[in-house]
């Protein structure tokens, strides 16, 4: 069937809220893009540390929102990405490309053992194994004092994207300029990727193996491969998005791996809306916003997060994006 | 030639004996119905010989290939296919995408992790086809979970179909719909098996007249034991088993 014709089955409908779909992340992307001519710096260097949670957050949507399996220790991979650019920029190995692509591959080499034994398991205890890994590895990072600088953490210094000599810029031009269109193009680029990736024989696999497992086997879905391939990937995404969310605190520090941090992403992915393919983008720059806002006006920020926590999932089950999901308002 | 054998399976639960020294052989081009009462063992049986049970004892072989070797997935490889008792769909995803997920796995596609679906043309080819042999075509874009218990009875069989399976077992495919559904679906499911050239069907069944107006052989069972294995005509003939599986004389 050609897309012409796949299209042409649509309801007249559908087709025009398929339509905006697409337009709506292209004008939010190009907002993202403005960002930093829009706002003042504080603003730039937040919305850098969201496109950061973004990228980490899409991977750990490919494992929920389309696995079907919640990861309550997706903050461990954004603690590989951090400390992998800090071992690396102490080595005076300064070019991000380098950062990132060790960063990822490191991604993946914790991910395949945890994965391993991680995905054998379903429902609460794949989330409770993943929040003991990432726990173990807090308190590694915690404890194991000369390797990984211990409650201190290391510093991460300002690497230098595509060779560029930024030497003789400040680090807030370098991040609201060059360094923040280049997370912006990653964050494009890595978009794009995940759309592939869900869009393919292999995401409507993952998606057979969340809505019944046991048909998906008989139909022929090595669920057992399918579900460690969106382990790693969700690991690599995260652990780029890691990269990135430490690069402006200048800092790779235990509490990345720490329960609080995973329940922060999942809190992240509730809000946006984990049914939507950009909910976690949303989700990510809410969050990062609300919670510089509120910290400003009270002490007591935590709890107001929790009722707005409590909101979300009661009133709005598909996040914030599921208010906005046109192709539904359309539809009906 | 012979698809599927099962040689004196036994099979425990705790103490509890469901099937007791089950031999049987399935070869190309039969329509099997297991019947039997309640708690006979029939489900148990079909779950053993489509390697979703283990055998507590005695040996099942798949075109030669030892069951206790084989998870669903090789099977599926193999060319073997089943349905649930209960409806099992795929509530989310839309009817052409349930018979696209077999339709993947039956071209060895599922790999392709970054090539786009919407524009794979052998995909929904089978699909449509597969849609189209079971009444399915214009309910394609309809999430599974909004169809009628009869259409989701058929796409549940019609997902096992685009597998292109040399044999389907089917554990009570007409259970939990009206009596004109039932027809319908059998009809629609032997005629699909004759242009799919699926080679044998076993099905677990309830309803006599679907057994004896579809089936040619029929495997009684009672108490975890085959009671009779034969034609329909040498199945009413045995006045024993139609008391006590049929429960009429």
């Amino acid at each position: 069937m050609s897309v012409a014709s796949l299209n042409a089955s649509l309801p007249a409908t559908s087709r025009h809220g398929a339509r905006l779909v697409y337009v709506v992340p292209l004008v939010g992307a190009l907002i993202i893009a403005a960002f930093p001519y829009m706002a003042g710096p504080h603003y730039a260097i937040l919305m850098f540390s969201a496109m950061g949670f973004a990228i980490a957050l899409m991977g750990l949507n490919l494992l929920f929102g389309f696995t079907g399996l919640l990861s309550f220790g997706h903050a461990m991979f954004l603690a590989v990405g951090a400390y992998t650019a800090a071992y690396l920029t102490s080595a005076k190995m300064m070019t991000l490309e380098v950062i990132l692509l060790t960063a990822a591959v490191a991604a993946v080499v914790v991910a395949v053992p945890i994965g391993l034994l991680c995905i054998r398991y379903v429902k609460i205890y794949f989330s409770m194994l993943t929040l003991a890994f990432s726990m173990l590895l807090y308190s590694f990072l915690f404890k194991f004092y000369p390797i990984t600088g211990g409650d201190e953490g290391l510093r991460i210094r300002l690497p230098a994207p595509l060779l560029i000599d930024l030497s003789k810029l400040d680090t807030v031009t370098i991040l609201t300029g060059p360094m923040y269109f280049y997370v912006f193009g990653m964050l494009v680029v890595l978009t794009f990727l995940m759309w592939r990736l869900t869009h393919s024989a292999f995401g409507l696999g993952l998606r057979a193996i969340r809505e019944n497992e046991q048909k998906a086997q008989y139909l022929g879905v090595n669920v057992q491969r399918y579900r460690l391939l969106a382990f790693i990937i969700a690991g690599a995404y995260g652990a780029l998005g890691g990269v990135i969310v430490a690069i402006p605190v200048g800092l790779a520090e235990p509490s990345l791996a720490y329960w609080v941090q995973s329940g922060n992403l999942v809190f992240m992915l509730l809000l946006g809306g984990y049914t939507n393919f950009f909910g976690p983008v949303l989700g990510a720059i809410v969050f990062i916003f609300f919670q510089d806002q509120l910290m400003s006006y009270t002490e007591y920020w935590r709890l107001t997060f929790g009722v707005l926590l409590a909101v979300v999932v009661i009133f709005f089950p598909n996040g914030l994006m599921g208010v906005v999901d046109l192709r539904r308002v359309w539809s009906t | 030639m012979t698809i599927l054998r099962a040689i004196e399976v036994r099979k425990f639960f705790g103490a509890f004996c469901a099937l007791d020294g089950v031999s049987l052989v399935i070869g190309e081009g039969e329509h099997v119905s297991i019947i039997g009462p309640n708690g006979a063992g029939k489900t148990t049986l079909v779950n053993v010989l489509t390697g979703l049970l283990r055998p507590s004892a005695g040996t099942v072989s798949f075109k030669g290939h030892d069951m206790d070797r084989l998870d669903p997935l090789r099977l599926s490889r193999l060319g073997m296919a089943r349905s649930f008792q209960l409806v099992n769909i795929f509530p989310q995803l839309s009817v052409r995408e349930t018979i696209a997920v077999a339709a993947i796995s039956s071209l060895g596609m599922g790999g392709r992790a970054f090539a786009p679906l919407r524009n794979n043309r052998s995909v929904w080819e089978i699909v449509e086809r597969v849609a189209g042999l079971f009444g399915l075509a214009g309910k394609l874009n309809q999430p599974a979970r909004s169809l009628s218990q009869g259409d989701k009875k058929l796409l549940d069989v019609a997902s096992a179909f685009a597998l292109n399976p040399e044999i389907i077992l089917l554990d009570e495919p007409t259970s939990g719909v009206s009596t004109a559904e039932k027809t319908t679906i059998m009809q629609v499911l032997v005629r699909a098996a004759k242009e799919t050239g699926i080679k044998a069907i076993i099905q677990v069944e309830h309803d006599m007249d679907i057994v004896f107006g579809y089936s040619s052989r029929i495997i009684a069972v009672h108490n975890g034991k085959i009671l009779a294995d034969g034609t329909p005509e040498m199945i009413r003939a045995r006045k024993d088993v139609m008391a006590t599986v049929v429960g009429r004389p």
